[in-house]
């Protein structure tokens, strides 16, 4: 009697890994001759995303709760121009990631508080966020501001540290080993990750998460404290979302209003693409690690490839975006007519 | 005694006015710029002036704050219109509409310009053409949005969304990654003036005026809101809920491929990535300062137009005031957390139960 | 208080405005009991149950628990859980996208030394649980993998294990089948030997002779008895759910008619909806008032809205006119000149954010076409027409419908219908929570479109005025067509038809 069932979340899961390895292939065959088999491609999709991880991993558990976050491409580059400015005034890079991840507590405090306990809808709320965000952006800093090695020393050199692989490297045209490395935003996205799934799955407010975005009114009916959960859910995710500020920070070294634009919706579109279910109570960060990997590998492949236009990368997610909640919406049709 | 009861009855209706919010927010920003303009010793009334200036190149035109708003206004109006009648029936809105402005201005000059060209004097096809184009091109992202909400059942938001991120992209391929530029003046005059008055504005009363003409002479307005007050109900009287909130969405579109028309006549080019960005937001923004409840149901057009004007007076009114145009997004999102704060039930029913104990006291 | 008792309540008294949802009712629960809580639609139940668990605020008497000094009052449901009282409802309140261990003790998760919860041992004691009862269940499976019955099993395994003396089931059989049904009693059973005390509400009459020991009767909000399932047999049962003495309208029944030769309006052939009406026939008369009589949840609702197109028919045929049809929505019932004025006035009548105006002529306007608005001028007209002939009261005809009493609510709602001259017009329920007076006046009016040549299906809890009113009555029970009764209908006869079993 114990044949574990595979259930339709687990089939989207699979689904998503296994597209996240035709691409993968995909890409290896059509461009082995440019690079794309050796291992270091695949880092550097993991160095240009690490922001992007941690981020989605934040949205993730809001989008566990049924409800939506979409403050956290601006709120990314408020953080980054906050380090630019903050170092170009001279404070330290420790104290500067300590009030980064204040300002995400508080940030996500006020818009867990609108959202949880005064009952407005969440995209309203961080859509406010998200304009708020990004005027400050302007407020403290309206040009681009490069973080140099002059200016902080510290944080430039964890900028620029390698952290070699011993394995996996190739020899380059010249003749010289090139070995693989990774750089410190990624080790700090992959314990996020980590963390985020530990999180989800074993300690209480984790599966509150889950239950209450399964069903909000049971979740009340049986006992649990929805408000205070929900909005811990929003200060889970801007303060994920200041780590990944910072992550990303540590890849462009500047701030710029203009910065990580649209990133929320990317952020959104890899956990779609990872099975979480904007409805609320299903997926899982891994599923949304994985949806960030189809969204790098889709920009890799562009960018390897050279000759296709730029604004290929959006609309090739947008199609998987389509593709999955296609899906989605079949498998809940099904369940539907089931019962 | 008798005065009292009148004033209260007064009280109450002024209360239930449903332009209330709008119109009390317009006024509020007229009363900055009176203010300031008092203040920094300028007529106080400056605002409200309106001058017939000579220029070079429109010739005579009409000038001042109030055209201005109403002009640089227009877009976000057209937008709020389709955006008013999606959030009343599907109790959602549609984030794509700034895309899909972008999508429909692409579309329009590539047309126009021909594929591949990057600056072009001669219109490759005939005007009426592009014009055409850019409306069919709105409305069919309308009809694709439409299809996954009313149909496939997809919330709306999550359905728009694909679009949100991809009808701007694939603008930018129909110009080949570049910025199309269709010199010629018979493309300008829809972001241009026709006699004295700018054409945006024209444009946008022609729009309004389709819209309260057919809420008016049809029964529309009845159907899409007693669909988005109680669906299940609306389907036993007869109603197709699925098709009318389909239609919603078509009509959304549509407008926003008006919108992008505008918006890229007035730069004579389709810059894809910057044509209607954040327009999506604003449009919202003036469907929830219009006094309409963003969770569906009764919906109340003027608000939303009122509400729209008055985004765009605020937005003036913080240039004017030394607020560069990246800073401004702090003072919405204040605004927007202002207005949503104060319709919250939990806010509501603190406030009642505080007047409810003020009359025990009084009594 | 007597040894054995866990609850009782005592002249329990509550108002809603302007109405007596309960006058002094008593209730009395023993350990290791299992005692059924009935009465038709209004009679008070849920209001009852709603008081005890602390959901209502009662205004008068007083509960009594085993075990606990003084009076008892709860405020929420978890003063409720906390005195032992726990309650499953028909709609189960679990997360389906939780296994079933995690929905068993989510909220009060055994923990490991280092904080975590502590899967292992919440599923061992799940397994055993769940085991205990009977019920084999692999408990990290997802809840949605499971069947309602087994949802509702787990539902009542999360009361238990809470620790309760007092479980109100709430209908929880409304969505079973048989099989599942059984499932359900043999935990009743393995509970009560436990010595839990259970209160059973159910519409199935069935059940209650399967399961219960205990009956006790409310009507109208008041106490009608309490008595064991051998001194109350079905057809008593029925006559004290539905009460003889409600009745002192006047006779207002018009002469019989044979009809059978009339024209056919309605046939149907075969007609079902999966899981709720399963096949029927059926052929309705040009002129008829046909009744459709069965307890609430037996499908009478559910045959009218297959006909109608509001639940689209599974499989079968349907003639109207002698002509095959096929509805696939209501619009298109509504085309073949149908109307129905559905039972739940709020979920599906009125639309409540617009006006009276707006919701007379919405039926008529949606037949017209979007883009054929009917003129102000007529469309006043026609709301004064029926707030006058209708006397609907209310301050003016564009008065938001949700700030109407309820009576005044359906009248509008049935004037929608009138509005479109329907051939064929189903009535569900349409005297539900309406006063005597108005009652008299829709069965007039009822009565009168038959003698138009119109055709009604009237549906309703009261048997007295569907005897009063029809020429013909179909029966229904548990989603089947059982019995069809014309000549001389009384309601005893058609009390017997409903409860069945014993003719």
């Amino acid at each position: 009697m114990k044949t574990r069932k595979m259930n339709s979340n687990t089939v989207l899961l699979l689904i998503t890994i296994a597209l996240f390895f035709v691409l993968y292939g995909g890409g290896c065959i059509a461009y082995s001759g440019k690079g794309f088999t050796h291992l270091q491609t695949f880092l550097n999709i993991l160095i240009t995303n690490a922001g992007l991880i941690c981020v989605a991993c934040g949205l993730t558990v809001v989008m566990l709760t049924a409800g939506i976050d979409i403050s956290v491409g601006s709120l990314v580059a408020m953080d980054c121009m906050m380090l630019a400015v903050g170092m170009e005034k001279g404070i330290g890079a420790v104290p500067m990631c300590i009030l980064i991840i204040v300002t995400g507590v508080v940030f996500g405090l006020v818009q867990g508080f609108l959202i949880g306990y005064l009952n407005i809808q969440p995209f309203i709320v961080t859509m406010a966020g998200m304009f708020f965000g990004r005027g400050m952006t302007a407020v403290i800093c309206s040009k681009q501001v490069a973080i140099t090695e002059a200016m902080n020393s510290t944080f430039y050199s964890w900028a620029n540290a390698k952290i070699v692989l011993p394995f996996g490297g190739y020899m380059n045209n010249k003749g010289k080993y090139m070995a693989p490395f990774l750089r410190v935003e990624v080790v700090i996205a992959l314990i996020v990750l980590l963390l985020t799934f530990l999180m989800l799955r074993y300690t209480k407010f984790g599966r509150a998460l889950y239950a209450i975005g399964g069903s909000e009114s049971s979740a009340v009916m049986m006992g649990l404290n929805v408000k205070r959960t929900k909005m811990m859910a929003y200060v889970l995710s801007s303060v994920l979302t200041s780590i990944g500020g910072i992550c990303f920070c540590l890849n462009t070294m500047s701030g710029s209003v203009q910065q990580a634009l649209g990133f929320e919706m990317d952020a959104i579109s890899s956990a779609v693409i990872g099975g979480t279910l904007l409805t609320g109570g299903v997926g899982n960060v891994i599923g949304t690690f994985f949806g960030v990997l189809i969204n790098g590998t889709i920009s890799s492949i562009v960018k390897t490839n050279g000759k296709l236009a730029s604004s290929w990368p959006n609309i090739l997610t947008a199609a998987l975006l389509f593709l999955f909640i296609v899906i989605q919406s079949i498998f809940a049709a099904v369940r539907a007519k089931k019962k | 005694m008798n005065t009292d009861r009148k004033k209260a009855h007064f009280l109450t209706k002024v209360k239930n006015w449903p332009l209330l919010l709008p119109v009390v927010s317009l006024i509020l920003v007229m009363a900055v710029n009176i203010v300031h303009d008092a203040a920094t010793g300028v007529n106080p009334l400056s605002f409200f002036i309106i001058s017939l200036n000579e220029t070079t190149s429109n010739g005579t035109i009409l000038y001042g704050r109030i055209i201005d708003i109403l002009n640089r206004g227009s877009e976000v109006a057209i937008l709020a219109l389709g955006m008013t009648l999606v959030v009343s029936s599907s109790a959602g809105t549609d984030i794509s509409v700034g895309s899909v402005m972008s999508l429909s201005a692409s579309f329009c000059c590539m047309l126009l310009a021909g594929y591949g060209v990057s600056s072009t004097n001669e219109l490759a096809v005939p005007l009426v053409v592009g014009v055409l184009a850019a409306l069919f091109m709105g409305a069919l992202c309308g009809a694709f949005n439409g299809t996954l909400v009313a149909y496939l059942g997809i919330q709306p938001m999550v359905a728009t969304l694909i679009l949100f991120s991809a009808a701007r992209a694939i603008g930018l391929l129909l110009c080949n990654d570049l910025i199309v530029y269709v010199r010629n003046d018979s493309y300008g005059y829809f972001g241009g003036f026709t006699g004295p008055i700018p054409t945006p504005i024209i444009i946008a009363a022609i729009c309004i005026a389709i819209v309260a003409i057919t809420l008016n002479k049809t029964s529309m307005g009845m159907y899409i809101q007693s669909v988005g007050i109680n669906s299940k109900a609306s389907r036993i009287a007869g109603l197709n809920s699925k098709r009318i909130i389909f239609l919603t969405y078509l009509i959304c579109g549509l407008f926003a491929g008006v919108a992008g028309l505008v918006n890229s006549s007035r730069i004579t080019s389709a810059d894809s990535n910057n044509i209607g960005l954040y327009y999506e937001m604003d449009a919202i923004l003036a469907v929830a300062l219009g006094g309409n409840s963003l969770g569906g149901g009764k919906f109340n057009l003027a608000g939303s137009i009122i509400g729209a004007y008055t985004i765009q007076a605020i937005t003036t009114t913080l240039y004017a005031l030394g607020v560069s145009t990246d800073q401004a997004p702090v003072f919405k999102a204040i605004i927007v957390i202002i207005i949503v704060a104060i319709q919250a039930p939990p806010i509501k029913a603190y406030f009642r139960k505080k007047s409810l104990e003020k009359g025990v006291a009084k009594a | 208080m007597d040894q054995d008792v866990v609850l009782t309540a005592r002249g329990i008294t509550m108002t809603f405005p302007g109405v007596k949802a309960l006058s002094n009712v008593d209730f009395t629960l023993r350990k290791g009991e299992i005692h059924a809580l009935m009465g038709e639609n209004g009679a008070g139940k849920s209001t009852l149950i709603k008081c005890l668990t602390g959901i209502n605020d009662y205004e008068a008497g007083e509960m009594h628990i085993a075990g606990i000094e003084g009076p008892v009052k709860n405020h929420s449901t978890r003063d409720a859980q906390n005195v032992g009282i726990s309650t499953v409802y028909q709609e189960v309140n679990l997360c389906p996208n939780l296994s079933v261990a995690e929905n068993l003790f989510i909220g009060r998760e055994p923990m490991t030394k280092f904080g975590t919860i502590d899967r292992k041992s919440y599923n061992k004691r799940s397994q055993k649980i769940m085991d205990d009862l009977g019920i084999s269940v692999d408990v990290t499976q997802n809840l949605e993998n499971y069947s309602l019955a087994i949802q509702q099993m787990v539902a009542i395994a999360r009361a238990v294990d809470m620790d309760c003396k007092v479980l109100i089931l709430d209908e929880p059989t409304s969505s079973l089948d048989e099989e599942e049904v059984e499932k359900l009693f043999k935990v009743m059973r393995m509970l009560k030997e436990k010595g839990v005390g259970i209160i059973f509400v159910t519409h199935f009459l069935e059940q209650v002779y399967a399961v219960c020991d205990k009956i006790t009767v409310l009507r109208n909000g008041n106490f009608v008895g309490e008595f064991t399932v051998e001194e109350l047999p079905r057809v008593k049962l029925v006559a004290a759910m539905m009460g003889k003495d409600l009745d002192d309208l006047a006779e207002i029944k018009g002469e019989s008619v044979d009809y059978s030769k009339s024209e056919m309006e309605i046939s149907a052939k075969g007609l079902a909806h999966v899981g709720t009406v399963k096949p029927f026939d059926l052929d309705i008369h040009k002129g008829e008032v046909i009744g459709v009589g069965g307890l609430l949840g037996s499908g009478r609702s559910e045959l009218a809205r297959s006909i109608y197109g509001a639940d689209r028919a599974n499989t079968g045929t349907l003639k109207v006119k002698d002509k095959e049809v096929k509805i696939s929505q209501p619009i298109d019932a509504m085309n073949l000149g149908m109307g129905m004025l559905p039972d739940d006035r709020k979920a599906e009548g009125i639309i409540g954010d617009l006006t009276v105006r707006e919701n007379i002529i919405l039926a008529l306007q949606a037949k017209n076409g979007m883009f054929k608005r009917l003129p102000k001028a007529k469309q006043d007209e026609i709301a004064d027409r029926y707030i006058d002939l209708l006397s609907i009261k209310t301050a003016s005809k564009e008065t938001l419908i949700k700030q109407l009493s309820g009576g005044n609510q359906q009248k509008c709602i049935l004037a929608r219908w009138l509005a479109t001259n329907p051939d064929f017009l189903i009535l569900d329920e349409p005297t539900r929570g309406i006063d005597v007076g108005t009652k008299t006046e829709i069965q007039k009016l009822i009565l009168k479109l038959a003698g138009e040549g119109k055709t009604v299906m009237f549906i309703s809890s009261e048997i007295a005025e569907m005897v009063r009113t029809c020429n013909r009555m179909v029966i229904m029970r548990d989603g089947e067509k059982v019995n069809e009764l014309d000549g001389d209908l009384t309601e005893e006869r058609v009390m017997k038809a409903i409860a069945g079993g014993e003719e």
